[in-house]
């Protein structure tokens, strides 16, 4: 079994996967480009986002070449970077933000080079005093999983991988073998953005890897409505919303507007469940 | 001492890596068409019917084998070692790169793809690829950097006239890099009718050995080619680096005949400040970018950094990871020409020999020029020559302050 409870980081997540459960709805998985427009801003949005209904703050870190991403987040990226926003950068802010009383798990997106640079040690290391759960590499599988895994192991830091529509039956088992935390399932070939409707085949994906797991299972890339929420509700354990919202960060800017118009989004999203 | 290396060299392993290097840095959505690609190739390598398609499309399509030419005039000026030129730029196409396409469209035709992407710096692999879709009617997508496509619009136009579509990329300095990252963006969505044909010996496995291998009939070629024509190997093997397929191709045969010294020349651009070249092994460090881990240009937080060549075709930041192998084990040296000696062996060439180089392959022509002057007469030389310039005309135009439309 990958016992998610083993690890200390895993367990913030569990506990936010069993609470969601609880109230009978999915866990709401929120990203944002830490340093899109600003570390403020991003301070600003986690905090708001912990009282609208979001269950874990995803934290993507700026990459010069983010090639599994789509325009919205390429641009959000840009943004930062123009910033001078650095992986440590990130470590800082959810550090600040663990200073405040965030209680929400935070897991990174991140590109492997700059995890590569800093240090794959030294990063497990400081991710955890930060106060990081969990981090997927977007750019590393399983096959060279050897990389970080011993060493996020030994820190205490979740493992998170994909798992695509083209994933076999056979590379699966070796997948969920390496994971904790929670499987998070690509709804469709592609990179990340959004799109209308869902992806055939995704209900039958959750179910493939159920059976292999009892991990929570969260769906992402191309999320961006509340039906769709709604939707994959029904069948998986939590929704990962990413494009959607960073394209309304986009557009707002770095104003007081932007944070209250995207907070009002995401409330759209989760709005359901806070209700009950 | 024939190969006497070579037969214990055996990279990569069955995982992708050259030693430290290479592997299969990508997302899982392209994982399980790498490892199917990986299967479809080693089938192929073992299928003498395939072989034999490819070796009769190089010999009757592509016009191998490519000659060697002696430059008389440029030994004698030069007055060292003679140089001797393999004659890339004579293949079908202009370059060095079709050798490459033609093996990999017919593995998108063993792998029933109806459609073909690929990525492009400097055009000549964009022109490669749209060559031997339009051969097999296949539909092609090239994806090129804005800037590329400014300074090399005779291959933007000659793509088109060959039925392929350009995308031009504008995300980040609107190069080589960029255009990678469009084109395995596409790959990663249409999954189901697309192959990618990757341009050079980058990217995740198998991308890196298959492109060497179908490449590696350059050095074959001109080994045998120099044992006929002087009786013997050449002392030094010169060929430009950008991701390094054309060196790759040469090198190969060589690694072998450890008195053949084997010579990369990377873009030295115009200056030693990051973003003023793509000198990777003299400024880069180790790094995972684009699949492979290797040489990458960046910065201190891991972010890639800009890069500059005259040649589009050198102008990346980050180098194939077998490079970064070979000259670990001290196999092969890397050295670098800026973008004002390149220009000046363009010219030396083009006036001395009638032979107008690609500028990437001015890069080791004028490598060429500087390592003759310290050798004697009775040494030799061979240079890659991996593309003709015509597609640079505009480009060389500019820096001479001619306007081409003004003649």
């Amino acid at each position: 079994m990958n016992g998610c409870n083993h690890n200390p980081r895993a367990s913030r997540i569990h506990r936010a996967f069993a609470s969601a459960k609880e109230q009978q709805r999915p866990a709401f998985v929120a990203y944002v480009t830490c340093g899109d427009p600003t570390l403020d801003r991003t301070r600003q949005l986690a905090v708001e986002f912990a009282g609208a209904g979001v269950d874990i703050l995803e934290l993507g870190v700026p990459f010069t070449d983010p090639m599994a991403d789509g325009t919205a987040n390429q641009e959000a990226a840009l943004r930062a970077l123009a910033n001078g926003v650095t992986l440590r950068h990130v470590l800082q802010t959810t550090e600040a933000l663990r200073g405040r009383g965030l209680e929400l798990p935070v897991v990174l997106f991140t590109y492997y080079n700059p995890v590569f640079v800093y240090g794959v040690e030294k990063f497990a290391a400081d991710a955890v005093s930060a106060g990081v759960d969990g981090v997927l590499l977007v750019d590393v599988p399983v096959e060279e999983a050897q990389e970080f895994k011993p060493a996020f192991d030994h820190a205490g830091l979740a493992t998170i991988f994909l798992v695509a529509p083209t994933t076999d039956d056979r590379r699966l088992p070796h997948i969920l073998g390496l994971t904790n935390g929670f499987v998070y399932c690509v709804s469709r070939s592609g990179v990340t953005g959004e799109r209308n409707g869902l992806a055939s085949g995704i209900r039958e994906n959750v179910a493939r890897i159920r059976r292999l797991t009892q991990l929570p299972v969260a769906v992402g890339f191309g999320i961006s409505s509340r039906e769709q929420v709604r939707e994959i509700g029904q069948f998986a354990d939590g929704v990962v919303v990413g494009s959607a919202i960073v394209r309304r960060i986009g557009e707002g800017g770095d104003t007081d507007e932007m944070v209250c118009r995207v907070t009002e989004f995401v409330r759209t999203l989760t709005g359901q469940f806070i209700g009950g | 001492m024939e190969n006497g290396q070579t037969s214990t060299y055996n990279v990569p392993d069955n995982t992708g890596h050259f030693g430290i290097y290479g592997g299969r840095f990508a997302s899982e959505t392209l994982m399980p068409l790498l490892a199917g690609l990986a299967r479809e190739y080693e089938a192929a390598k073992a299928d003498a019917g395939f072989q034999e398609e490819l070796s009769g499309l190089l010999r009757d399509y592509v016009g191998r084998p490519t000659p060697i030419s002696f430059a008389k005039r440029l030994s004698d000026y030069v007055g060292g070692a003679r140089i001797f030129l393999k004659r890339e730029d004579l293949a079908h196409t202009g370059a060095h790169k079709i050798n490459n396409t033609m093996g990999q469209v017919l593995l998108a035709r063993r792998m029933n793809k109806r459609r073909i992407i690929a990525e492009t710096g400097a055009g000549q692999h964009g022109v490669a690829a749209a060559t031997v879709s339009a051969l097999f009617g296949l539909e092609c997508e090239v994806f090129m950097g804005a800037e590329d496509m400014r300074r090399q619009r005779l291959n933007v136009f000659r793509m088109r006239l060959l039925g392929a579509k350009v995308t031009a990329v504008h995300s980040g300095a609107k190069t080589l890099k960029d255009a990678i990252n469009e084109a395995m963006r596409d790959w990663i969505t249409r999954v189901d009718d697309t192959y990618y044909i990757f341009g050079s010996v980058l990217g995740p496995h198998p991308y890196p050995m298959i492109v060497r291998d179908f490449q590696s009939v350059i050095g074959k070629e001109a080994r045998a080619q120099m044992q006929e024509e002087i009786g013997r190997l050449p002392d030094v093997c010169v060929a430009c680096v950008g991701g390094g397929s054309n060196a790759m191709g040469l090198f190969h045969a060589f690694l072998g005949d450890d008195n053949v010294r084997l010579v990369g020349v990377e873009a030295g651009g115009r200056g030693t400040g990051l973003g003023e070249h793509a000198a990777r092994f003299r400024s880069g460090r180790l790094g995972v970018l684009q699949g492979a881990k290797s040489y990458v240009l960046q910065d201190e937080d891991g972010q890639i950094a800009p890069t500059h060549s005259i040649s589009a075709g050198l102008d990346y930041a980050s180098v194939g990871p077998e490079h970064s192998y070979l000259r670990d084990l001290g196999r092969t040296e890397y050295t670098v020409a800026s973008d004002s000696q390149a220009l000046e062996a363009f010219h030396l060439l083009s006036r001395l020999e009638g032979i107008m180089p690609a500028l990437e392959s001015a890069h080791a022509v004028a490598e060429a020029l500087s390592l003759a002057k310290t050798m004697a007469k009775d040494e030799v030389i061979l240079v890659n020559l991996s593309g003709r310039g015509d597609k640079d005309v505009h480009t060389v135009a500019e820096t001479m302050g001619v306007d081409i439309g003004a003649i």
